[in-house]
């Protein structure tokens, strides 16, 4: 079992709170990981992404090699498809519906849903709408996550688990906040990444 | 469990685990988390570890080597361009030796993801004449300090550990080991090579270079190079550091087919380099960087077809390896993938909202109406991005410290109203001393030091220029008429202005302070900094 996961957004949304779940999980489970970050000057407002991979066995390369990734999961739609080239032929695209508008030069929107759209396997959520009925916008990347939940291949248990030891520290409000936001995340893509966990 | 660790953090714990007395740093991507990992180290500071930034590279390797001198283990940890910096007393402590252990850690950022250029540290411990050790994963980073130290210690020299962007930002699992106690104070029984006269350098120098011998030996029959050689004799591989994870990726399962060389120990081990040579037909190298273990080989055998990399075309010249790259030298087949849709518009770094670099820079553009628009002279921090588009201020961004002593040489050259923007960081890590020669001169330039308490760029660290500037401007002797403080806000622009004005229409140094700070300090940040003020004043 090897899996590889692009993570995008922009600098400041908060991917690697998603990446930090992902790892946790991977670990309790005793599997392998690698999660590459970007640090440093894109962190202001521009373009990051995280790659993390997860298998049984050693894993040896950092990076995702182009045409192998599993999923690519996207707080931001534009930032999707900037990973587009590392997408598996069949690999999944799970995105937020929110576009972070910080350009003067960003795309049509709806010329934007048209090129994800393209691909079979995509689901595309309205995440920081979700999070904010939930109580709080933030949350749109466990919404995010639970939507992705299926396509990844760790288990529930261990994703709930590492959600709350990572939020240990912050408040009961605030962990009940991310595991709800993580449970709607998997309810709207009920039915649509199923697809994918029957493989 | 492993932990979850970052190449870097990896590192730092190997060095605590290694009997580490002291770390001594300036911030710089991709280094940065190395010191912070052991600044917030519970056991560091149990263990009483000197963890505080220092002012800039130099002195933090002076410092390490003072460390050094009274018998402990330190290590000094910055980016590429910092050994720049630190170069006089790295290439003179390679010639004194050192005492305790020492390990210069750098970190070098091919791609140049966050730097002016993309050096190799590996240039430079060659030049010193030093081991170099380059971990190829996480868990090596790990387990080579308590090696590095060792190292050091046994051959009685600095040993450079070269770390790259993607090793450094990476996370993997790690496994620990127990820690070794720190050393005790041992001063060295002869000072005199410490003590670098003409007559003791000449003695000094002749032995390090008589350690050659020994150096190349223990690249020979250090674990961190291995040799395996196959039956199929067709491609030889060199991979140094981190290639070796991308070969890996690449050939997986498929070993019979190449003879393998994994290279993480310098000076280059000659006779398994050789032992490749003779079985293969084809030797390809792979480095991160540049081609610098590609050109040894072509000294060596001085043959030059059967020799693969950077330099034959085989591998990119410049940039960053990946798996796709390195597979691709290898003449493996790859998938075709999918193109970046059109519609996708790049998104550079800007700077936050809310930050006072950018109502300084509307204040600047201003006066650059009248004054034309190549006379404002930069400097390196979060109000580089000045240099570009939307505020299109800042021409120039060479190398930390650069924008006041550039500003000076174009005023000795006739150009009038010559502007420098410098950082507060930056200013006291190299400006000082440039803002000295202008005051010596009393060279017509206007210094703006835009202060924002903290080294923002790499994560809002603490500046050693918090509460000092005025004084240091003062005590270089910047005249005080002319050294002046604004608030960038957009309601005092035009009062900043005319303060802009006033100081370009006197001929000789001005200096304005600009204060406002960094949004991204946290509120404790912005109390340490109250508290440090008061207790200046
Ligand atoms: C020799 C050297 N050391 C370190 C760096 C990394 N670096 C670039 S800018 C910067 C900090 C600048 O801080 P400051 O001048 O206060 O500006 P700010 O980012 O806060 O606006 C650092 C540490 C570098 N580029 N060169
Ligand atoms: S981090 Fe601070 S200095 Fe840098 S752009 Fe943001 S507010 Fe400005």
């Amino acid at each position: 079992m090897k899996t590889n996961i692009i993570l995008s957004g922009v600098g400041g949304q908060g991917i690697l709170t998603i990446a930090a779940v992902l790892d946790t999980a991977a670990l309790s489970e005793d599997l392998f990981i690698k999660q590459s970050e970007v640090h440093g000057m894109s962190q202001r407002g521009g373009a990051v992404q995280s790659h993390v991979r997860i298998s049984d066995k050693e894993i040896f390369s950092d990076l995702i090699p182009e045409g192998q990734a599993d999923l690519i999961l996207s707080v931001e739609p534009m930032e999707l498809l900037r990973y587009m080239p590392f997408l598996k032929k069949d690999g999944w695209l799970v995105t937020d519906s929110e576009s972070f508008i910080n350009t003067s030069n960003y795309p049509d929107k709806k010329e934007l849903f048209n090129q994800i759209k393209k691909h079979p396997n995509h689901v595309i959520v309205d995440a920081t709408e979700i999070a904010k009925k939930i109580g709080n916008s933030k949350a749109a990347n466990m919404v995010l996550l639970g939507a992705a939940s299926a396509i990844i291949p760790l288990s529930e248990d261990s994703l709930v688990k590492a959600i709350k030891e990572l939020f240990q520290h912050k408040s009961e409000r605030i962990i009940k906040l991310n595991l709800e936001a993580f449970a709607e995340g998997k309810k709207v893509a009920e039915g649509i990444t199923d697809l994918a966990a029957s493989k | 469990m492993k932990s979850l660790l970052l190449g870097n953090e990896a590192l730092a714990q190997g060095s605590i685990d290694a009997g580490l007395s002291g770390v001594y740093a300036y911030p710089g991507t991709p280094s940065t988390e190395i010191t912070e990992y052991i600044q917030k180290s519970k056991l560091a500071q149990e263990l009483k570890i000197h963890t505080t930034w220092s002012v800039n590279e130099k002195t933090a390797m002076e410092a390490a080597l003072g460390m050094s001198y009274v018998g402990k283990r330190s290590m000094v940890v910055m980016k590429h361009v910092g050994l720049n910096v630190a170069s006089d007393v790295f290439m003179n402590m390679a010639v004194s030796g050192i005492n305790g252990g020492l390990v210069v850690v750098v970190a070098d950022d091919p791609s140049m993801h966050s730097s002016q250029n993309e050096q190799d540290s590996r240039f430079y411990g060659k030049f010193a004449m030093i081991p170099i050790l380059e971990p190829s994963s996480q868990q090596e980073a790990y387990d080579v300090m308590s090696y590095a130290f060792d190292l050091s210690e046994d051959v009685k020299l600095p040993v450079l550990l070269r770390m790259v962007t993607r090793l450094s930002h990476s996370r993997a699992g790690i496994k620990v080991k127990q820690r070794r106690d720190q050393n005790e104070i041992d001063l060295p029984r002869d000072t005199s090579r410490f003590a670098l006269l003409p007559s003791n350098a000449r003695k000094q120098f002749d032995l390090l270079v008589s350690k050659k011998d020994t150096l190349v030996h223990c690249s020979e029959t250090s674990n961190l190079n291995s040799l395996r050689l196959s039956e199929n004799r067709n491609t030889g591989i060199i991979a140094c550091g981190l290639a070796y994870n991308y070969l890996m990726e690449n050939i997986g399962e498929d070993l019979s087919f190449y003879s393998i060389l994994k290279i993480s120990q310098y000076p280059l081990p000659k006779e398994k380099i050789q032992a490749l040579y003779r079985h293969c037909d084809k030797i390809i190298v792979m480095e991160e960087g540049y081609p610098i273990v590609e050109e040894l080989l072509h000294n060596y055998f001085d043959e030059n077809d059967k020799i693969k990399g950077r330099l034959s075309g085989d591998l990119p010249r410049t940039g960053e390896l990946n798996p796709n790259i390195v597979g691709r030298a290898l003449g493996l087949f790859q998938n075709s993938t999918e193109p970046v849709p059109s519609v996708v518009t790049p998104r550079p770094p800007q700077l936050c909202d809310g930050c006072g670099h950018t109502d300084l820079f509307n204040t600047i553009n201003e006066v650059i109406r009248e004054i034309g628009d190549k006379n404002v002279f930069g400097d390196i921090g979060c109000y580089a991005l000045g240099a570009l588009p939307p505020m299109n201020t800042v021409n120039t961004l060479i190398d930390m410290g650069a924008s006041i002593t550039m500003a000076k040489g174009a005023a000795d050259a006739g150009m009038d109203n010559a502007i420098a923007v410098i950082g507060d960081s930056t200013f006291t890590h190299s400006g000082m001393t440039g803002l000295l020669d202008a005051v010596y001169e009393n060279s017509p330039i206007t210094v703006i030091i835009s202060d924002n308490s903290a080294v923002a760029m790499t994560g809002a660290q603490e500046s050693t220029a918090v509460g000092r500037l005025h004084k240091i401007c003062l005590g270089l002797g910047v005249h005080p008429d002319h050294l002046k403080t604004i608030v960038p806000l957009k309601k005092n622009h035009d009062e900043n202005v005319e303060v802009l004005r006033n100081e370009l229409k006197y001929k000789g140094v001005s200096v304005i302070i600009s204060e406002r700070p960094c949004v991204r300090l946290s509120r404790d940040q912005k109390e340490v900094i109250k508290a440090k003020i008061a207790a200046l004043n």
